[in-house]
């Protein structure tokens, strides 16, 4: 599929997107301007009440984007998924540029011409607003364009807590590793950034060449003020949520998206209630922090990954142990963690299934003696990670023929097919083991933690709908593995819409549920 | 030369004045009547740019008292003060981002003429300083030449017809020729004028050129003060050394016997 045509398939949300991203960047430029340059002014008029705001801007400027996000979402007021954090941290972002241009600029006016305004009776605002502003503003539109720029690249991270933007395509495109869906965010992002810069150029060249009366200056500022007004006003309104309507959330990777999907469609079809989905958000840390916040409802967690990355407790082994340790760590923080949906998506240790069934081996220990003449391949993580491979080499006494080859993730698999490698470590849930024929070999030592994945929910919104509480329970148990690679494959490998794929699996759900109740009430009959 | 108790258009008393632990002037007095026009003459770091700056009130004395028409500078609202003394700068300090027009008329605006008002003026005041006003007024400084942006300045310093002109070495920036043109043509303008103007200038000279009273400036205080002519023959030690460029120049151009 051409970018082309994927846009021409997607033109309603393309739109969507360019509007979010434009109202992004263009209401975070134009606050960090009105706030910006008068702090640029003071630095300039008083260095020392001025260093230390330059200082924190420069401070701000360090932080990388998503862990702005990450502490600012908890925050009341700024805080939450959606355009409001995401506009609070391109403020801050396009800040820096715009004082230091700022401050620069006044800085490099001739003192001469400062004195010459200052012998004919201007006041200190006559002489900035005729003298010192006007010869500064090359210099500050400058830091407006490289401040909207940036901005526009920022931007795009902004996806990852819900605001929307062309990165929602990136983010797609990374996680459905599909160079289309990514193109389909970078280029416009790019084009959008080009043309913000030149028409920037274009007003600053008009500007220069302005008379304008003092008045039309006025008039100006103050629709500019009156613009960011409406605008934040209109974020902000539109931020706020309705009792009725239930949020799910997903971290940014196709099997999350489309158990988002999954989530998001079983409520809507057992339910009266309304989903907002706000899938595709930024990994473990934003989906836990925005879940405790209350931006989003419910999302798809693992065991496993909780008990390390979220409560930071050391590995444990046995799966009903973490799970009931993680239940009550989750109660205290009131939230609700809801009975395994019935799969794991752990460490995959895959050999190609004819030489399993070659050599009859089934299970990691089986595997051990024979894997002295086995070539191995990893990721790079894994080879590395205490809790990688050389545990795992302790735990089973493997050996290989010569030192594992590190590779990149994306190419393991087909090194494995291809016979470049004979033993590799996957993604249990992965489509492509399927599409390759790979046998995954058992973890008997449960030498990995278990990484049963179950629903999330914040249990006050359970308590206040049963229904909810109920639609979502009867999930449980229901996604084995299998599907799972399947439901992934035909997203990742197929290039399928992940709510199709998932609508696709519901119906097969719900056939599969009527034939065992059929069944069931069948046994019934006849036991009677 | 005042007598005691009465008051030019601007008078010093018992002025001292230091730059940090540096004294610049040490018990400078001066009377100037409305219409003279008085330069100052003294080396480089004499205190002559300080004598402007105390009379537009950019600075105040650490002791004594700047008199303008009667009044202490301190008592006198600041602004209101320099739009009253219209100030010329060897390096002219035009805006470059207006157009001649637009700079001369910047005092007239702060005041707040009408805009019939403030073009008029601008025209005469081009007429005045010799641009017809037809072609520079929508100019650009950078359009101009040394010397015009010099007559600009001028302008711009009388754009609002203050009653008085300071001048801080106006001309020492042009060549020769156009400096002595700028003589000439100051001249002619003060004629219609008729402004309280205080120059200061490090050459001897320009002194006699422009001036009704010469006042040479020394140590902080004033060493001498009066006409030209009676200022070229001092014979006192602090003035021969500012005349010797003259007299030299002078006898070069004698036949050597």
């Amino acid at each position: 599929m051409t970018v082309f045509h994927f846009w021409r398939t997607h033109t309603g949300e393309f739109m969507t997107l360019l509007g979010q991203h434009v109202l992004l960047v263009g209401v975070s430029t134009l606050v960090a301007i009105v706030a910006g340059v008068p702090i640029g002014m003071l630095a300039a008029r008083k260095p020392r009440a001025g260093a230390p705001i330059v200082w924190l801007a420069n401070v701000v400027q360090t932080i990388p984007s998503l862990a702005m996000f990450g502490f600012l979402l908890p925050l009341p007021l700024i805080g939450g998924l959606g355009a409001r954090v995401a506009i609070f941290v391109l403020i801050l972002y396009a800040l820096l540029p715009i004082v230091r241009t700022t401050t620069a600029g006044l800085r490099s006016i001739d003192p001469v011409l400062i004195e010459a305004g200052t012998a004919m009776g201007m006041t200190p605002g006559q002489l900035m607003r005729q003298v010192e502003l006007p010869l500064a503003l090359p210099s500050i539109v400058a830091g407006i364009r490289v401040a909207a720029v940036i901005g526009v690249g920022t931007a795009t991270i902004a996806a990852a807590v819900g605001a929307g933007g062309f990165g929602e395509y990136i983010f797609r495109g990374l996680s459905m590793v599909d160079s289309t869906v990514i193109l389909a965010g970078a280029v416009p992002s790019a084009i959008l950034a080009l043309s913000i810069d030149g028409a920037l150029t274009l007003l600053e060249r008009g500007l220069r060449n302005l008379r304008g009366s003092r008045r039309t200056t006025a008039r100006a500022a103050a629709a500019l003020g009156v613009v960011v007004l409406a605008t934040v006003s209109v974020v902000a309104l539109s931020s706020r949520r309705s009792a009725d309507v239930i949020r799910v959330g997903s971290k940014n990777f196709t099997e999350q998206i489309i158990l988002g999907e999954i989530l998001a469609q079983t409520i809507e079809s057992g339910t009266r209630l309304h989903v907002e989905r706000r899938l595709n958000l930024g990994g473990t840390f934003i989906c836990d922090r925005a879940v405790r916040a209350g931006d989003i409802d419910a999302y798809v967690e693992y065991s496993g990954t909780a008990q390390t990355a979220i409560f930071h407790q050391p590995v444990q082994t046995d799966a009903r142990q973490v799970f009931e340790a993680i239940k009550t760590r989750y109660a205290a923080g009131g939230l609700t963690l809801l009975d395994p949906l019935g799969f794991e998506n752990t460490f995959a240790m895959l050999v190609r299934a004819a030489d399993a069934a070659r050599l009859n081996i089934h299970t990691l220990s089986e595997a051990a003696p024979v894997a002295s003449s086995w070539r191995a391949g990893f990721g790079y993580e894994f080879l590395q990670r205490e809790d990688g491979y050389p545990g795992l080499a302790r735990t089973y006494g493997l050996h290989f023929a010569r030192p594992p080859t590190a590779m990149d993730l994306s190419l393991i698999y087909r090194a494995l097919a291809e016979r470049q490698v004979d033993f590799i470590a996957g993604d249990a849930t992965s489509g492509l083991i399927d599409a390759y024929g790979f046998t995954m070999l058992e973890d008997d030592r449960h030498y990995f933690p278990p990484y049963d994945a179950a629903v999330v929910a914040r249990s006050a919104v359970l308590l206040a709908h049963p229904e909810l509480k109920d639609a979502l329970a009867s999930l449980s148990g229901r996604i084995t593995v299998a599907d799972m690679r399947r439901l992934n494959r035909a997203v990742d490998a197929d290039h399928a819409d992940p709510a199709t794929v998932a609508r696709e699996f519901l119906a097969a759900l719900s056939q599969r549920s009527l034939k065992i109740s059929r069944r069931d009430a069948e046994d019934l009959s006849r036991r009677r | 030369m005042t007598a005691s108790g009465a008051t030019g258009a601007i008078a010093f008393r018992d002025v001292h004045f230091s730059r940090g632990a540096q004294p610049i002037l040490r018990g400078f007095s001066l009377d100037i009547a409305a219409g003279d026009t008085l330069a100052l003459v003294g080396r480089s770091g004499a205190g002559k740019s300080t004598i402007l700056r105390l009379i537009n009130r950019l600075l105040v004395p650490d002791s004594g008292a700047v008199l303008i028409e009667a009044r202490d500078t301190r008592e006198w609202n600041p602004f209101e003060l320099r739009r009253r003394a219209g100030y010329v700068m060897q390096e002219v300090g035009l805006f470059p981002h207006l157009t001649i027009g637009e700079n001369i008329a910047t005092v007239p605006r702060l005041l707040g003429w009408d805009d019939s008002r403030v073009q008029q003026r601008v025209a005469e005041l081009l007429e005045l300083v010799g641009l017809s006003a037809h072609g520079y007024s929508s100019r650009r400084p950078d359009q101009l030449s040394g010397g015009q942006r010099q007559r600009v300045g001028v302008a711009r310093a009388l754009a609002a017809d203050p009653p008085i002109l300071l001048m801080d070495e106006p001309f020492g920036a042009l060549d020769p020729v156009t400096r002595a043109e700028m003589h000439r043509e100051f001249r002619r303008i003060q004629e219609r004028v008729r402004k309280t103007v205080v120059l200061v200038t490090h050459d001897m000279a320009e002194a006699f050129a422009l001036a009704t009273e010469v006042g040479v400036l020394s140590e902080g205080v004033l060493a001498v003060i009066g006409e030209p002519a009676t200022v070229a023959r001092s014979t006192d030690a602090r003035v021969r050394p500012l005349l010797a460029p003259l007299i030299e120049a002078t006898a070069m151009l004698e036949p050597r016997s």
